[in-house]
């Protein structure tokens, strides 16, 4: 595919995430979708560039609460994840999770997790037995700046530099674990520094740029394919909404959110897209198919069986399978 | 008397305690400028500053850690777990050197300081917010379990936390944190620790709860009047020393008991509350004890108001021991 037709794939992707999340916050706000809700809104090209860097369905993703944007980059089905977070049993954790717990084993993609840092030991092991196996896969692990405090973080990278495992760490640095600003709570400005007391390699770059975290993403995961062992890549990106739904985010400037939002990553690849040639109808058009697929989500969402009552026991032990 | 909801009494009691005492410190993920999640610490930043009410990085193990440290010469930290469901990586603190520090040191070394943690159900949060890990706490020696149900008891149990020598941990129920309203006096006073609450007399069942379920007990109770059983229904407020006598007392009158918690049925404090029945008034029973409790699943996001133990549950139960 040349720049452009990539270029205008990512764009779609992108945009099909934010359609989706800002479709999710309205049905929020309607009382169908209940509890915690975390958009993605402003972080789209992370997820999008780092789903194009590796071999979906093969390699292993594992994402935080925060997670509607990378399963959908991913490929995940946008009517099992709106089902989903309306707790139908269409959904892709049959509603019994959530938004902050989607999966999808056909995409690769090993879970949100709701715990901080939790997953990211588990990612760790997910790599450990793709080396085990003699299999070549990578394992992508999410996380937030805020999640870098945490033990979990520490013992995870200490293990994956101990046995230079194929895992790429991805810190989306979004400058506010919830409330408090990156500055009041970590004693360094750049996350990758920590990655030199687990021997890898730690690199920082910017999240709005879709092709540059494409590339970048992609070096890192031949390195690791290859053989070379884990990175620490810290993405500098920023979320547009709140923490959750529930956070009216003042504890930020108003003209701050202004001014990164100049760097929205759909509005520069947008501006890349016509400055290259593409015209607005194309994107119209782009925009157009995105919306009958949101369309198409939140109608089956709506109309799906609600989740089952048996189906909160099922899955406790296996013989709950009948295994 | 000022009216106030649970958060604004705890709110209250955290105020009452700092000002009257130094060594009392705060600290927690965006306890501070953003006063929590729940808004329980808000203000308490504004007036007593960011050396005694201090955010701290995300790091649940860190922060009890450190508290414990603080507490060991005695300042008297409380800090916040953001939801109970968080706790765990910090549940080696707790366990291994919170708990023990006092036997460990023979007695030189008492660590006082109370863990506030939001828990429970009933807000739609799913697996890892909504769990009720008390059973992993009461297990635990050298650590008290506190767990209020109105803004009374709230503010005074929680002024006796503080006051307390020995660690606490304080539940404080989401699901009632605004809905349970009621009178609260300024300044000082205490509810004792390991004292329960009778809430409801009756003559035919003994009901035990807390926390959020306590409101599920008493509709289920009234319920049960209207059809000709009256329950004894007890608030037991600290789970852990639990106050034996108040329990005894009353299964000896009605020989009938029903013990109602959201956490997982097997292995559940319930358990606990039904063998101590039974060691002390076995022969005062006159039906088996019946348990109404969460399921032995993962709390899920939808179904909670199957999962939950609620009136609906809890008045069958109430009913078919009564009759037994
Ligand atoms: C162990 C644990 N502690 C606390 C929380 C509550 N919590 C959820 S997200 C969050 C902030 C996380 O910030 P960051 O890691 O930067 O990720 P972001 O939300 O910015 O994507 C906190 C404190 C949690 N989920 N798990």
């Amino acid at each position: 595919m040349d720049q452009t037709g990539e270029l205008e794939k990512f764009y779609r992707s992108m945009l099909l995430i934010r359609r989706f999340e800002e479709e999710a916050a309205r049905a929020y706000a309607r009382g169908k979708i209940g509890g915690f809700l975390h958009l993605y809104i402003g972080q789209e090209a992370i997820a999008v560039g780092a789903a194009a860097a590796i071999r979906i369905g093969y390699d292993y993703v594992f994402q935080t609460y925060r997670d509607h944007g990378t399963a959908l980059a991913l490929g995940m089905d946008p009517k099992a994840g709106m089902a989903e977070l309306y707790g139908k049993d269409t959904g892709c954790a049959r509603g019994l999770g959530g938004s902050m717990h989607f999966f999808d084993v056909e995409h690769g993609f090993l879970g949100g997790w709701a715990v901080v840092g939790g997953h990211i030991p588990v990612a760790v092991g997910a790599a450990f037995k793709a080396r085990y196996a003699e299999e070549d896969r990578v394992t992508l692990c999410f996380f937030g700046e805020g999640a870098t405090n945490i033990g979990g973080f520490h013992e995870g990278l200490s293990l994956a530099g101990l046995w230079k495992l194929p895992v790429v760490f991805i810190c989306e640095n979004n400058e506010y674990a919830m409330g408090t600003p990156l500055k009041r709570t970590s004693p360094v400005t750049d996350i990758a520094v920590k990655a030199d007391g687990y021997g890898m390699p730690g690199e920082v770059l910017h999240g709005h740029d879709v092709q540059e975290v494409r590339s970048r993403v992609a070096a890192a995961v031949e390195r690791a394919r290859s053989g070379g062992g884990p990175s620490l890549l810290e993405i500098k990106t920023y979320r547009f909404r709140g923490h959750s739904m529930s956070d009216p985010g003042k504890y930020r400037t108003p003209e701050e959110l202004e001014e990164r939002k100049k760097r929205d990553p759909l509005l520069v690849t947008r501006q890349t897209l016509l400055s290259g040639g593409v015209d607005e109808a194309r994107l119209e058009r782009i925009a157009e198919e995105v919306e009958a697929v949101i369309a198409e989500a939140i109608t089956f969402a709506e109309e799906s069986e609600p989740a089952k009552e048996e189906s909160m026991h099922r899955f406790v032990y296996a013989a709950g399978e009948g295994g | 008397m000022p009216q106030m909801n649970m958060v604004q009494a705890i709110n209250d009691a955290l105020r009452v305690a700092m000002r009257r005492d130094k060594r009392v410190v705060l600290l927690g993920e965006d306890v501070g400028k953003v006063g929590g999640v729940f808004r329980v610490t808000a203000g308490l930043f504004d007036e007593f500053g960011d050396a005694r009410v201090i955010d701290t990085p995300l790091s649940e193990g860190g922060i009890i850690g450190a508290a414990v440290g603080m507490a060991m010469y005695g300042l008297v930290p409380i800090p916040e777990i953001q939801f109970a469901d968080f706790i765990w990586p910090a549940y080696d603190q707790i366990v291994n050197e919170l708990a023990k520090y006092r036997y460990r040191s023979g007695g030189e070394y008492p660590v006082s300081m109370v863990i506030r943690t939001p828990v429970g159900g009933g807000i739609r949060g799913g697996h890892y917010h909504s769990q009720h890990p008390e059973a992993h706490f009461v297990c635990v020696p050298g650590l008290k379990v506190v767990i209020p149900s109105n803004a009374y008891d709230a503010k005074g149990l929680l002024l006796s936390a503080i006051a307390d020598p020995d660690p606490v941990l304080f539940f404080e129920p989401k699901r009632v944190y605004r809905a349970a309203k009621g009178e609260v006096p300024e300044g000082e006073y205490t509810v004792p620790l390991s004292s329960a609450a009778v809430v409801r007399a009756g003559d035919d069942v003994t009901v035990l709860a807390y926390g959020a379920m306590l409101y599920e007990a008493l509709d289920a109770s009234a319920k049960a009047q209207q059809q000709g059983v009256h329950c004894e229904v007890i608030d037991l407020r600290t789970l852990w020393p639990v106050d034996i006598d108040t329990i005894l007392r009353s299964v000896e009158k009605t020989g009938r008991l029903v013990i109602v918690h959201e956490a997982p049925r097997t292995g559940g404090y319930g358990a606990e509350l039904v063998s101590l029945v039974c060691e002390k008034a076995f022969y005062h029973l006159q039906a088996p004890p019946v348990r109404v409790t969460g399921f032995d699943t993962p709390f899920p996001y939808t179904l909670e108001t199957e999962y939950m133990p609620l009136s609906h549950r809890i008045l069958p139960a109430v009913l078919q021991v009564a009759r037994a």
